[in-house]
């Protein structure tokens, strides 16, 4: 597991951060925690010829709420997502995410930015952001711009990001009133990736419907996505079980689901219905307890 | 007593191979073939050799007439043996097989250089299906032979075919117990160096068997035994694929004695996945004849084993041992078995955990739920009716092997008990209404261990043991065993603490290094307590005898009436006539004041030779829930009551239970290497090859029996492979018991999730 050569560099600041990248263009690559990019780098699938190491830039990490708006630096780790009390109270589906990432050594490390950054298909966050209707902040030399997680995952291990850009930070809006949400995963049983991975997030009004309804699912495509036939069965409707379930199986409506050695597409399919019913589930269970 | 072998391991003060470096070292990296069945018609090394800080590059004709072949010890009738060299030449036959080595100053550099050697291969058809393998029209993995069988070795005793025409019925099954790779910790790692002055060449190595391959290099190499000297130093798992003799091994002492300079050579995870041995590859086609009332009169088994390309050491050794276990701890009076080995263009299989036993507990276990499913008889019943009395001990069966002591009856009682076996299948048939899979696995095993009388042994199979007591009264134990992990330097430790009257504390337990150790065999087999510690305890008892024979000269009393006291030796029935132990030590070597022709210092050896194998057994209980909707498995209870003779350390034991339980979870749920049909490895990393994590372990209930052994006199049997052994059935038939309602009566290995979720679908689950 031996890398080939590379040119290192580990900005102190964003600014010599940015012009690191555009001056090393695509040779370059943004270094995270490095707990995709390194091991890619030791079995030789990159040979990135020159590595941007973020991690000594103050001011990427951080997790804020202003306004009811959320915002996370790229930076923030795992770790730091899973114990957030602000995010418990407030957007309990990320903490939820981040804890079903990897494990103890993987979520020290690797971050928020760096995760969605590399859009693994199977990666567990891209189906919180989904959910939560979150955007991401690109910046480059030039300034920002903000792309919705919708349009930010553009195919497996492609994303919106262009030349010279840098993902600085997520936002979302912190859940409202009755509101409750749920990630539920199937694990592979080596990589610990998602086989399956369904953010479920739900808003019922004071009749009891669904008033907003989320679902966003990983692992199942080429890239995540929203479950749009899971959501238009439950919004406006009384939410129960019966009803979860119906439009459950609308899951992967639209959508060619993967097939490898662990899982076939036919049985990513059924997991996909059967994960999606149990994380709307749980989100219901968690909405109405807020009474 | 906790592991004397830890502080220093957890705080990263031990050294394994890559911890250790030398002055001028280089560091080789090696160019493996990506075909699975190639001629080599030309490499092209000239880039690689004018690249930066390269030293050497050498190929398989830089060896030709200079290195030995790699061995194999395993001894069979007609066994064929193809030429394996360290580096190919001609011919390339699995993935992953040395083509060329790099040398270079540093190895980042050598890695680098390796991508710059071009190797005209001529690629050829290859096969990767035994099965396959063996038809006529199959592509020959070796050219020289007229096909792919390697082996056939055969057992019948009992007159089979005459118990299968009394039989009232004929339970058949085929079992595959698929290819698994070993993934120790630390990966292989060699660093050797020769030193022109001593003409001494040292070798460090992550092995079991360090004077094995001692032996083994020095022939390789042709170089005199006594000048090398092979260490090995701290190992992180082995799980047999350490005990073994590899190309890489005498390659790097080649190339330090070439280049006279130290060489390191550690192995890349990937290429431990492709080029360290793999384990299992069987295919078991089995049937028994029974009676009406559960009586089991005959086994029969076509086993066809993947061999792989080449032999390793003890490659089609290994399923000759599923051969002599077969009948599991059952009085089956018939048998007859067939296996035959097979060439494929795969890695080469060999011992890993459990070493063909496993084999055998599978297939039997699985085999007698079969019977019971078919009789409609509980399992265990089924198991308590064909169980040999513990009156029937010692037990010869028709395989050939006698099974030294047993209580197979005590044990699953208290498995059972422990279980709440009664309840739990009450509890089964509620839920089986809701609609629930809740399944109760038992597999009640035993093995073959502490390997092995030297008869029944490619390479000898006694042990050594030196026990020496310093001038100050402290303690250096020398075993030929080699622990890796095992945890002997407590064990043996507490063993000569306790015969000497002293604190462990006192003793330290040298092994791995041939100048340091007299000669032993290794560690493998479930073997370093009952053999190794055999040999340790008997030479203690020499010691013991000549610190009596001074203790009573000292004091003027016959040796006879001395006994060894805490930290003295004292006259028997008079407590204050004493002599402390260290006054006794100090005698024997100022030697002032010995007895006559009594040899001074006090330093004995043993080497011990066993009269027989031992039987470790037991009784397993597994309680899974399968979720109906995903084909998860959830274990929710594992009760393992295991039977292993005396015991030294509590804590080791249940250790190596709780290890292997774990290892045959992997290999029940989810382990499998899986090459494709050009002979390339799909599962090559652990991306893609799942091994257990701790999230996936349940919790493990142990309990023992003390049936204690015959055949050493500390009466230990050996436990480092039985959790390996026992569970894997245990697991496996607890699910198909779950299945049960839905019909299902077999389920291939591994229990993999879209496989049971297929089956709870197309039985309308």
């Amino acid at each position: 597991m031996i890398p080939a050569s590379f040119e290192y560099f580990a900005p102190r600041s964003l600014e010599e951060a940015l012009q690191l990248l555009a001056h090393h263009g695509t040779e370059a690559k943004l270094l995270a925690g490095g707990h995709s990019l390194l091991p890619m780098m030791k079995l030789r699938l990159a040979t990135p010829r020159t590595l941007i190491d973020l991690g000594r830039i103050r001011g990427l990490s951080y997790i804020r709420e202003d306004g009811g708006r959320i915002s996370i630096g790229a930076m923030t780790t795992h770790a730091e997502v899973e114990s957030s009390e602000l995010l418990r109270r407030r957007a309990p589906l990320l903490p939820e995410t981040a804890a079903e990432i990897g494990d103890v050594q993987v979520r020290n490390r690797g971050t928020l930015g760096g995760s969605l950054a590399h859009a693994d298909p199977a990666a567990d966050y891209p189906a919180a952001l989904l959910a939560l209707d979150a955007e991401c902040v690109l910046t480059s030399q030039k300034g920002t711009r903000t792309v919705v997680a919708k349009d930010f995952f553009v195919d497996m291990l492609t994303t919106a990001l262009q030349a010279g850009e840098i993902l600085t930070e997520v936002r979302f809006a912190a859940d409202s009133p009755r509101t409750g949400s749920a990630y539920r995963k199937l694990h592979h049983p080596a990589s610990g990736f998602a086989i399956v991975g369904v953010a479920a997030r739900l808003t019922l009004d004071a009749t009891g419907k669904g008033s907003a309804v989320s679902v966003g699912i990983t692992g199942v495509a080429p890239k995540p996505y929203r479950a749009t036939g899971v959501e238009r069965g439950l919004l406006g409707q009384t939410l129960d079980a019966k009803r979860i379930a119906e439009a459950s199986a609308q899951a992967t409506r639209g959508v060619e689901p993967l097939s490898d050695l662990q899982a076939s597409a036919r049985y990513r399919a059924a997991m996909a219905a059967v994960f999606t019913r149990r994380a709307l589930a749980a989100a219901l269970g968690r909405a109405q307890k807020q009474g | 007593m906790k592991r004397k072998e830890d502080p220093r391991l957890i705080q990263g003060l031990g050294h394994y191979v890559d911890d250790l470096s030398l002055p001028g070292q280089l560091y080789a990296a090696i160019l493996r073939s990506p075909h699975a069945h190639a001629r080599l018609r030309k490499i092209d090394r000239s880039a690689a050799e004018r690249a930066a800080g390269v030293v050497a590059v050498i190929t398989g004709e830089d060896i030709r007439g200079v290195l030995g072949t790699i061995p194999v010890a395993a001894a069979l009738p007609e066994l064929k043996v193809p030429p394996h060299y360290p580096l190919a030449i001609d011919n390339i036959c699995y993935v992953g097989e040395p083509v060329a080595v790099v040398v270079a100053d540093d190895r980042y550099r050598a890695r680098d250089a390796v991508d710059l050697i071009e190797v005209d291969y001529e690629p050829l058809p290859a096969v990767t299906d035994p099965e396959k393998a063996l038809e006529k029209s199959s592509p020959r993995v070796h050219e020289q032979f007229k096909d792919n069988q390697a082996c056939l070795w055969k057992i019948e005793a009992g007159f089979p075919d005459r118990a299968f025409k009394k039989a009232d019925r004929i339970v058949r099954q085929r079992f595959l117990n698929q290819r698994l790779i070993p993934v120790a910790m630390e990966p292989r790692g060699v660093l050797a160096s020769y030193d022109p002055g001593p003409e001494l060449l040292t070798v460090w190595s992550s092995t079991q068997i360090p004077h094995l391959l001692r032996t083994q290099i020095a022939a390789m190499l042709n170089v005199p035994e006594m000048r090398v000297r092979v260490i090995a130093p701290e190992v992180g798992g082995g799980f047999g694929s350490k005990l073994n003799v590899y190309g890489e091994e005498a390659l790097v002492a080649h190339l330090a004695m070439k280049l006279g300079r130290p060489v390191k050579w550690m192995e890349t995870r990937r290429e431990n996945f492709l080029a360290t041995i793999h384990g299992r590859d069987q295919i078991d086609d089995v049937e028994v004849a029974v009676k009406q009332d559960g009586r089991i009169l005959a086994l029969k088994c076509r086993l066809t084993a993947d061999l792989g390309a080449y032999h390793q050491l003890l490659t089609p050794a290994i399923p000759t041992l599923t051969g002599l276990l077969m009948l599991g701890c059952y009085k089956i009076p018939a048998v007859k078995i067939e296996y035959v080995g097979v060439f494929t263009n795969k890695m080469a299989t060999d011992a890993y955990r459990g070493a063909g036993r496993p084999e055998a507990t599978y297939l039997i276990e699985r085999m007698v739920d079969l019977v019971a499913l078919e009789l409609g008889k509980d399992p265990a019943e089924i198991r308590r009716q064909n169980f040999p009395k513990p009156k029937d001990f010692p037990y010869s069966t028709p395989t050939g092997v006698i099974y030294d002591s047993g209580n197979y009856e005590a044990t699953l009682k208290k498995a059972l008990e422990l279980a709440g076996y009664k309840k739990l299948r009450e509890e089964q048939k509620k839920l089986w209404k809701q609609g629930r899979y809740l399944g109760i696995g038992l597999s009640t095993y035993v093995e073959i261990c502490a390997m092995g009388p030297s008869s029944a042994m490619p390479a000898g199979g006694w042990e050594s043991g030196t026990v020496r007591i310093e001038p100050t009264g402290k303690v250096t134990v020398l075993t030929g065993a080699s622990p890796h992990g095992q945890g002997q330097e407590t064990s043996f430790a507490q063993v000569v603490a306790d015969e000497l009257g002293i604190s462990p504390d006192s003793v330290i337990v040298i092994h791995g290094d041939t100048q340091a150790v007299p000669y032993g065999i290794g560690t493998f087999g479930s073997r370093a307590t009952a053999v190794g510690g055999t040999a340790m305890f008997l030479a203690v008892q020499k010691l013991k005898d000549k610190l009596k024979r001074l203790a009573g000269h000292l004091l003027g009393v016959d040796p006879k009436r001395i006994e060894m006291g805490e930290g003295k030796l004292v006259v028997k029935g008079k407590p204050k006539k004493s002599k402390s132990f260290l006054e006794v030590v100090q005698a024997a070597y100022v030697a002032k004041t010995l007895p006559p022709n009594f040899e001074p210092g006090l330093e004995a050896t043993t080497f011990f030779e066993p009269s027989n194998f031992t039987f470790p057994f037991g009784a397993h209980v597994c309680v899974v829930e399968v979720d109906a909707e995903t084909g998860d498995v959830h274990i929710l209870r594992y009760v393992a009551v295991d039977d292993c003779g005396n015991v030294i350390n509590p804590l080791l034991v249940d250790g190596q239970v709780h290890g292997g339980i774990v290892q045959a979870l992997g290999q029940a749920l989810f382990e499998e290497a899986v090459y494709d049909e050009n002979g390339q490895l799909l599962t090559g990393e652990l991306m893609d090859y799942a091994i257990p994590r701790a999230w996936d372990v349940p919790r493990i209930e142990t309990a023992r029996t003390v049936t204690p052994s015959p055949v050493n006199p500390m009466g230990v049997k050996g436990v480092g492979e039985a959790g390996t052994i026992a569970a894997t059935p245990a697991i496996v038939n607890a699910v198909v018991d779950a299945l049960r309602p839905l019909g299902v009566r077999d389920i291939q290995m591994p229990l993999k999730r879209e496989r049971l979720w297929a089956l709870l679908e197309a039985r309308g689950s």
